[in-house]
């Protein structure tokens, strides 16, 4: 069976200092799978989301990203969205005057050309989804992620994921900022919007998302590379011992930035 | 104004066509090139004008000779005033219906959507082809209320005594060079008088097309509004592209009286060859509201700083400007408000686009006289640049002559940023869509004022221009 996402041995720098920041990145996923990558502060785990997701503010110097066994290095970042890959921001773009439904519909237009809906079917799905992320009223009426609360905006993005149905999600700290009511609430969508055909990585600095999001496998990410795989136990281990206890084990030097 | 906003974008389908097109029609009489005492005499005898209006004509005529170029503004030393035809005059009597409208011209108001829309959602329609009005209609409703809705040849003939008083009152002819020479050779336009305490409740428009290479269109408006009365007025102008230069110096002269309350809505879209010089002025009476919504998207070069005169006491303006400049325009628009009266009020909200090698200009001017106590002013500038070789300036003059006035002041001028454009792409969308979305919510706040189907327009200009400059 092809792998969903492919990443062989891939090397990137930022363009503009030539500072390389992912230094060798090997990783798997197949359909229905959840990866969870974990690492410190400063170890490049964005970058790596970023890099997938095509922004060219990074370079790849070596290796290769191949989704489902397509490479996809010479594709920009809408044909890797049209592709079915999606990245859930950090922090999200606040773009005024464009209403939230609208964006979504474009969005969504855009993904999914073959699909014969009508806007009203769509819109409806759009306010089902509100609800079930126990999102105000007027969600879709508001401009994009503009004034929205941390909450919001990871609900936001969240919503997003549900509506364009993508097939690989990144998923970058998602729960960064989340109470424990929102993250709860987060975790169950991303539960229910998940299926066989799809797969998840889910990029974070704690463990407790992961109680609710199991993850198949989990991967310790320092310094620009995966050090160390296992399953939901090590997750347990890392909240427990912290990085820097990971590191002295492996004979790594930490970033501490 | 339409209240359901929502845009659906599968709508925004792109016609590059829809106004570059030429019409083969016939014209009745037209001036030669050029500017004297005979041609303005010329068009006087054509319009069997009154005796004042004829001297009006001609004194502006000897101050266009003598007065020089503003010192200010974009360069219009390419623009040769002996090469424009100042009048052409199309082969077509007035008509109150389109039905009476000859083949050709109605086609292309059919084209551009003005009968269509004249159905649908407004109160009355003029529509100037060339240096005339062809076509001039309001709803018997609106005429019962005494609403008077007509070309300005008719108004001067039919109300003399009515336009005497306030043609280019506001605007005089020594106000600038080109208002001179509006004032020589002007054609057409509309004269609209609301009576007290008639609230028109849909939009008036007037549609101006210039279909001839080579031409001036000159259209006179003065909008009327009486105590108490309520009006919105659309204008809206295009022209197909032609290699000669063709002028626009148009004056809108707006009289906002005790309690009345007018909008005035535009969107300019001249073809590219176009000089736009217009003057646009409206003085405010007591607790009078005068709303300006200003769309520049077309014209080669343009100067255009609508204006409010609050002269009485509590008398407030709005502007709402979105001025686009694209490759080889050169936009410099702006807003004017002289707040003269106690408690007035002002609200200025201009944003800029350029894009392509575009350069976009912001000129405001706002003055607090001294008897201005209490007022409150907030202006605010915005540019968003799409590229590193277009241009943005701003230059926002304030001038307070009142300690006890509350005023504000905000500019910003920036570039389309990298990370917004990046995150829309990630969702799918290509980034000329990217940026034409940043774009279309950067002059929301203005297209939101605008009727439905302006705002549709509006949005379709922005995806074609920002598809086409960025290739």
């Amino acid at each position: 069976m092809t792998a969903l996402l492919e990443i062989r041995d891939l090397r990137a720098e930022v363009v503009e200092e030539g500072v390389e920041i992912l230094k060798g990145v090997n990783l798997t996923i197949n359909k229905g799978e959840i990866h969870a990558l974990m690492g410190p502060n400063g170890s490049g785990k964005s970058t790596l989301a970023h890099v997938i997701m095509g922004n060219t503010k990074y370079r790849v110097t070596s290796g290769d990203i191949l989704f489902e066994g397509q490479s996809i290095l010479n594709l920009s970042t809408d044909e890797r969205a049209r592709l079915g890959l999606f990245l859930s921001f950090q922090t999200p773009e606040e773009i005024e005057g464009i209403k939230m439904r609208q964006f979504l519909i474009n969005s969504y237009r855009n993904i999914h050309p073959e699909d014969q809906r009508t806007l009203l079917d769509l819109n409806k799905l759009m306010t089902e989804l509100t609800k079930k992320l126990d999102l105000n009223q007027d969600f879709l009426e508001r401009y994009i992620n503009t004034g929205f609360s941390g909450g919001e905006k990871k609900k936001s993005e969240i919503l997003q994921m549900g509506f364009l149905k993508p097939r690989l999600c990144i998923l970058d700290e998602i729960d960064s900022g989340l109470d424990i009511d929102a993250l709860r609430i987060v975790s169950e969508s991303i539960n229910n919007f998940k299926n066989d055909e799809m797969g998840i990585l889910l990029i974070t600095h704690y463990q407790r998302i992961l109680n609710y999001v199991v993850p198949d496998y989990v991967h310790v990410y320092i310094d620009g590379r995966i050090v160390i795989t296992g399953e939901k136990e090590l997750a347990e281990k890392i909240e427990k011992i912290g990085y820097s206890t990971i590191e002295k084990e492996l004979g790594l030097k930490i970033n501490e930035e | 104004m339409a209240t359901d906003k929502e845009i659906n974008i599968e709508d925004l389908l792109i016609d590059q066509s829809k106004f570059d097109f030429k019409s083969q029609v016939k014209y009745a009489y037209k001036t030669i090139p050029g500017l004297n005492k005979q041609i303005v005499e010329a068009i006087s005898e054509q319009k069997q004008e009154p005796k004042w209006m004829r001297e009006l004509r001609l004194k502006s005529l000897e101050i266009f000779e003598t007065w020089r170029d503003p010192r200010f503004g974009v360069d219009i030393s390419d623009l040769d005033v002996s090469k424009i035809v100042a009048y052409i005059k199309p082969d077509a009597k007035k008509a109150t219906s389109w039905e009476e409208v000859p083949q050709e011209i109605k086609e292309t108001f059919d084209k551009l959507g003005i009968p269509e829309a004249e159905k649908k959602a407004l109160a009355g329609v003029g529509a100037q082809y060339d240096s005339e009005i062809v076509y001039q209609n309001i709803k018997k409703e609106m005429e019962k209320l005494g609403v008077i809705f007509l070309d300005m040849e008719s108004a001067v003939r039919e109300y003399p005594d009515l336009v005497k008083e306030f043609f280019m009152k506001a605007i005089p002819p020594t106000d600038h060079k080109y208002a001179a020479f509006h004032g020589a050779v002007w054609s057409g336009g509309t004269f609209l008088y609301v009576p007290k305490g008639v609230k028109v409740p849909l939009p008036l428009q007037a549609y101006f097309r210039m279909n001839n290479p080579g031409m001036g269109q000159m259209e006179h408006t003065i909008i009327i509004a009486d105590e108490g009365s309520e009006v919105v007025f659309i204008e809206g102008c295009s022209a197909p592209l032609y290699e000669a230069t063709n002028l626009h110096a148009g004056a809108v002269e707006i009289y906002v009286k005790k309690g009345a309350r007018v909008k005035y809505a535009t969107i300019q879209n001249w073809s590219k060859n176009t000089y736009n010089l217009n003057t646009k002025r409206a003085l405010v009476d007591e607790d009078g509201i005068m709303e300006w919504v200003s769309g520049s998207m077309g014209s080669q070069k343009s100067m255009i700083y609508p204006a409010s005169i609050l002269r009485g006491k509590g008398a407030k303006t709005e502007t709402i400007a979105v001025t686009y400049a694209g490759p080889n325009q050169h936009m410099d628009t702006g807003s004017k408000v002289f707040m003269l009266a106690p408690y007035t009020s002002a609200i200025v909200d201009a944003r800029s686009i350029s894009i392509g090698g575009g350069w976009a200009f912001y000129r405001g001017w706002l003055r607090v006289g001294e008897k201005a106590k209490g007022a409150k002013a907030s202006v605010s500038c915005q540019a968003l640049m799409l590229d590193n070789f277009s241009k943005s300036d701003t230059v926002p003059i304030i001038e307070v002559y009142t300690d006890d006035a509350d005023i504000g002041h905000e500019a910003r001028i920036g570039r389309i940023r990298e990370e917004q454009i990046y995150y829309l792409m990630s969702r799918g969308l290509k980034e000329s869509e990217a940026k034409a979305l940043i774009v279309r919510g950067f002059v929301e706040p203005f297209a939101k004022e605008l009727p439905l189907e302006y705002a549709i327009e509006l949005n379709r200009l922005i995806n074609l221009e920002i598809e086409s400059s960025i290739g």
